[in-house]
């Protein structure tokens, strides 16, 4: 029974890390590159939730409808960016307010559309049983998140590193005034990192559907984690979100399943840490 | 002061003291005290947000930190004021703790890492069920009596509360006129000047912060003996934000701003909640037009009208006294 | 032998790759009025950056008056007898002139940490700024607000602010930078009647005002010190022309 415990309980840490990681990569971008903290990106999260609960219940194909569910919401993070926000660009504190406005509308709606109870998602059908290996069983959903999050972290990492917009981003998250003036086209590049990161939101969301369900206040549970991965791992570093993402993932979950109680608390002390040590978390790259 | 000064905030405090017997009926009385007690709040998050340019967004967790702190002491058998006392303190510690943290990162950093420590002692609030009763949250068994006086009737709280919202509002205006306001409002805008000038800027930033606390500290005592009661729901995010926006909403350049930006979300925020469930939609409404379209907020932009109005009534008059002394 | 006012040794800073003083060593005497010059990107107010704290340095020492200034936060140097001025203005663009004065002045002031007490009630503090305010001549305008100010005004301030610190070393970083002949002239005047008590460090590319001014001259090229000299010692160096001629 205890070795039971301890890997099941592992793997939910490492697939709620993943979860993370989709969630706070974006955040971390978008943050790095354009200075704003969107406050907006857990709501987006709890929406891809609602809109993969709700297009499952019509039949879809599950990995289908988070890619759907995924640009749907990464739809309307292009709204947000170029209708809203772009209104008080330069305005950096009046830019995080009004995310922060944003994901309360969002909210409301998801409560008037969805109700208030929370909504179950199915896990694919043939990942619904568990893996036996050695006589003991493993979650065969949990692990295929952990897969699906190292191939998303691969994946960006070579967006990153090894094309030309990865090459253009660094340049704005390292020095914006530098970029503008070597002729990037920053203002396409603003909307195609806010459409990246509210994709990978959404898609988190469907993915952590069947894991924690879609219930109001999902966002409010998961944007101070998405905030404490990026203060514990560093702005606009794809690698501190990756870190980051699994230590808090643990610590959480850990946290919950051995001291309910003192789940927060937990998370409480690594930040503390490193504000204390290191104010621009483990691998920052621009200031917090 | 001048003159009519004066004689405006003997007004306003004569209508404020009638209060109670011009309205009459307990639960207008009772708004009037939410209204008060959120004045305080917005008051004391101004002290940051209008002086010192620094938003945060955690305020409501002082809500939690004195809010809780207050009522397991009571619970635990401490009369009303030592808890009250020790609660205060409890809290303000914790400020300067939440200071020092928050103020490791300047500007957005520090919208971020409020946001984090007002959610993490929401979360201990909630998670905690041992010590805050978790999601049921936690009863005071009785309003206090300070000097003996019964405070249970809705006036005589309305009262209370207004005194104690008096003299922070003396304090606050005090500090908004002092030198160390000044030094301040000069960090605000200059903060590397201020350091040449020298000027310990981040002191200044932290001593703000705890001072902030402090108040805010003393709102969550007047929110706890007002309901006499206090679970997670009450220091979340969204509080936090109802507080910034009360803020933003009245104007944080000014010392009124903040009072009538409470008075406002206040009454809208009962009014509509008894009508329709749609309040965060509103308020998430309010927070984007507010800020797109109104950013210095009203009590400022009413101001700018009058003054409009006015040199438009005396031209030659208002033009004489702009004009430098040559 | 008494202690030079500011004693600069081996200071180095480098930007990324870039160094941006290299191995720079200064010293200048009490009273002295040393001019620093140097193309555009020589390290000029890098270097007094380093001195004030803005920036850290990655090794060297800065000393004022034998006292050693590294490790201190910029207040603490200011609150030893360093000024400074800002090339691009750094002032309080919607606070009054007289203002702008005060904060200087509390700046060293214990008044300073007071929440409680009336600002404005402080007589001394604004007699004082508008003391500081007159020596720039700009008395009559103490109760305007910057922003409403013209360009040479505001310079004006920028200098007033640092004297009325009374400083024991005031960094000038270009003084005369955007004013009109009359002003110079008038800038020059004001400089001239500093008090001996004052040791000034002076960046400035006008160089008929500074060559008057100056007493020794530092010459800084690419982040080092290149030339250093009297007046007339520099003038003749044939690396100044080579600096300044491109050979």
């Amino acid at each position: 029974m205890q070795w039971q415990f301890w890997i099941i309980q592992t793997l939910n840490s490492v697939a709620f890390g993943g979860l993370l990681f989709l969630l706070s990569s974006g955040f971390s971008l978008i943050f790095g590159l354009m200075r704003i903290p969107n406050l907006a990106h857990g709501a987006f999260f709890m929406l891809g939730a609602y809109f993969g609960y709700s297009l499952l219940a019509r039949g879809g194909n599950f990995w289908l409808v988070a890619l759907v569910a995924g640009l749907g919401v990464g739809l309307l993070g292009i709204a947000l960016e170029r209708f809203v926000l772009r209104q008080i660009s330069g305005n950096e504190q009046g830019q995080v307010l009004v995310t922060l406005g944003v994901s309360f509308i969002i909210a409301d709606i998801c409560l008037l559309a969805w109700t208030g109870d929370p909504m179950p998602l199915p896990a694919p059908q043939a990942l619904r049983r568990p893996l036996i290996i050695a006589g003991y069983a493993f979650p065969t959903y949990r692990l295929v998140v952990l897969v699906i999050a190292l191939v998303a972290a691969v994946g960006l990492y070579f967006l990153m590193e090894r094309t030309r917009i990865g090459a253009m981003i660094r340049a704005g998250v390292d020095d914006m005034e530098m970029a503008r003036g070597v002729g990037i086209p920053v203002s396409r590049l603003f909307t195609l990192v806010f459409l990246l990161g509210s994709t990978l939101a959404g898609i988190g969301g469907v993915l952590g559907g069947p894991i924690l369900n879609a219930y109001p206040g999902l966002d409010a549970d998961m944007l101070p984690l998405a905030l404490i991965v990026v203060i514990l791992g560093g702005a606009g570093s794809l690698l501190g979100a990756f870190v980051g993402s699994f230590a808090v993932g643990f610590l959480y979950n850990f946290g919950i399943a051995l001291a309910p109680d003192l789940a927060y608390f937990v998370l409480f002390l690594p930040m503390v840490l490193v504000l204390v040590f290191l104010p621009q978390g483990l691998f920052g790259r621009v200031q917090l | 002061m001048t003159r009519w000064n004066a004689i405006w905030l003997a007004i306003v405090a004569a209508l404020l003291i009638a209060v109670p017997t011009v309205i009459g009926n307990e639960f207008y009385v009772n708004m009037a005290s939410q209204v008060l007690i959120y004045a305080l709040f917005a008051l004391s998050i101004n002290m940051m947000l209008g002086y010192g340019g620094m938003v945060s967004l955690g305020h409501a967790g002082y809500l939690g930190l004195a809010g809780y702190a207050c009522i397991l002491l009571t619970i635990n058998g401490f009369d009303q004021l030592s808890a009250a006392i020790l609660a205060l303190a409890f809290s303000t510690v914790m400020a300067g703790f939440f200071g020092m943290l928050s103020l490791r990162a300047p500007g957005l950093g520090f919208i971020m890492i409020t946001l984090a420590l007002g959610q993490i002692v929401w979360g201990i609030a909630y998670r905690a069920n041992d010590l805050t009763g978790g999601d049921n949250g936690l009863r005071l068994p009785a309003r206090p009596m300070p000097f003996g006086i019964d405070l249970n009737s809705a006036p005589r709280f309305y009262y209370f509360a207004l005194a104690v919202v008096a003299v922070a509002l003396f304090f606050i205006w005090r500090f908004s006129r002092s030198p160390f306001g000044a030094s301040l409002m000069g960090a605000r805008d200059q903060p590397r000047r201020m350091s040449m000038l020298g000027h310990n800027v981040w002191l200044i930033r932290w001593l703000t912060f705890v001072l902030a606390g402090f108040w805010g500290s003393v709102a969550s005592l007047l929110f706890v003996y007002y309901n006499l009661f206090l679970s997670p729901h009450a220091l979340g995010l969204q509080q936090s934000a109802e507080i910034l926006l009360m803020a933003i909403l009245g104007g944080a350049s000014s010392l009124a701003g903040p009072i009538v930006g409470a008075a406002i979300i206040t009454l809208v925020k009962n009014v509509i909640s008894s009508y329709v469930e749609r309040w965060n939609t509103l308020l998430g409404a309010i927070f984007v037009i507010v800020i797109i379209f109104m950013p210095y907020g009203l009590v400022p932009g009413c101001r700018e009208l009058w003054r409009r109005i006015a040199q438009r009534r005396k031209p030659s008059a208002s033009k004489a006294a702009s004009e430098p002394a040559a | 032998m008494t202690a030079p006012a500011l004693e600069i040794a081996g200071l180095n800073k480098r930007f990324g790759g870039l160094p941006a003083t290299k191995n720079v060593s200064l010293t200048v005497m009490p009273g002295e009025r040393r001019l620093i010059i140097g193309p555009n990107g020589a390290g000029k107010t890098t270097l007094f950056n380093l001195v004030t704290g803005d920036l850290s340095a990655d090794s060297g020492s800065v000393k004022l008056f034998g006292q050693e200034l590294m490790g201190m936060r910029t207040p603490e140097r200011v609150h030893r007898g360093l000024a400074r001025t800002y090339q691009i203005l750094t002032l309080f663009p919607r606070e009054k002139l007289v203002h702008n004065v005060v904060l200087a002045l509390l700046g060293l002031d214990k008044l300073r940490w007071n929440p409680w007490a009336v600002l404005t009630g402080h007589r001394h503090l604004y007699d004082q700024a508008r003391e500081a305010l007159a020596q720039v001549g700009l008395a009559a305008s103490a109760e305007r607000v910057v922003a409403e100010t013209s360009y040479g005004e505001r310079r004006r301030l920028e200098l007033a602010m640092a004297l009325a610190q009374k400083p024991k070393v005031l960094l000038l970083d270009e003084p005369l930078a955007g004013l009109s002949q009359g002003e110079r002239q008038t800038v020059r005047e004001l400089l001239g009647k500093v008090p001996r008590d004052v040791t000034i460090v002076m960046i400035e590319h006008d160089m008929d005002t500074a060559l008057g001014f100056a007493e020794r001259i530092t010459l800084l090229h690419y982040g080092e010190v290149i030339v250093e000299g009297t007046r007339a010692e520099v003038v003749a160096d044939r690396r100044t022309r080579e600096v300044y001629l491109g050979d």
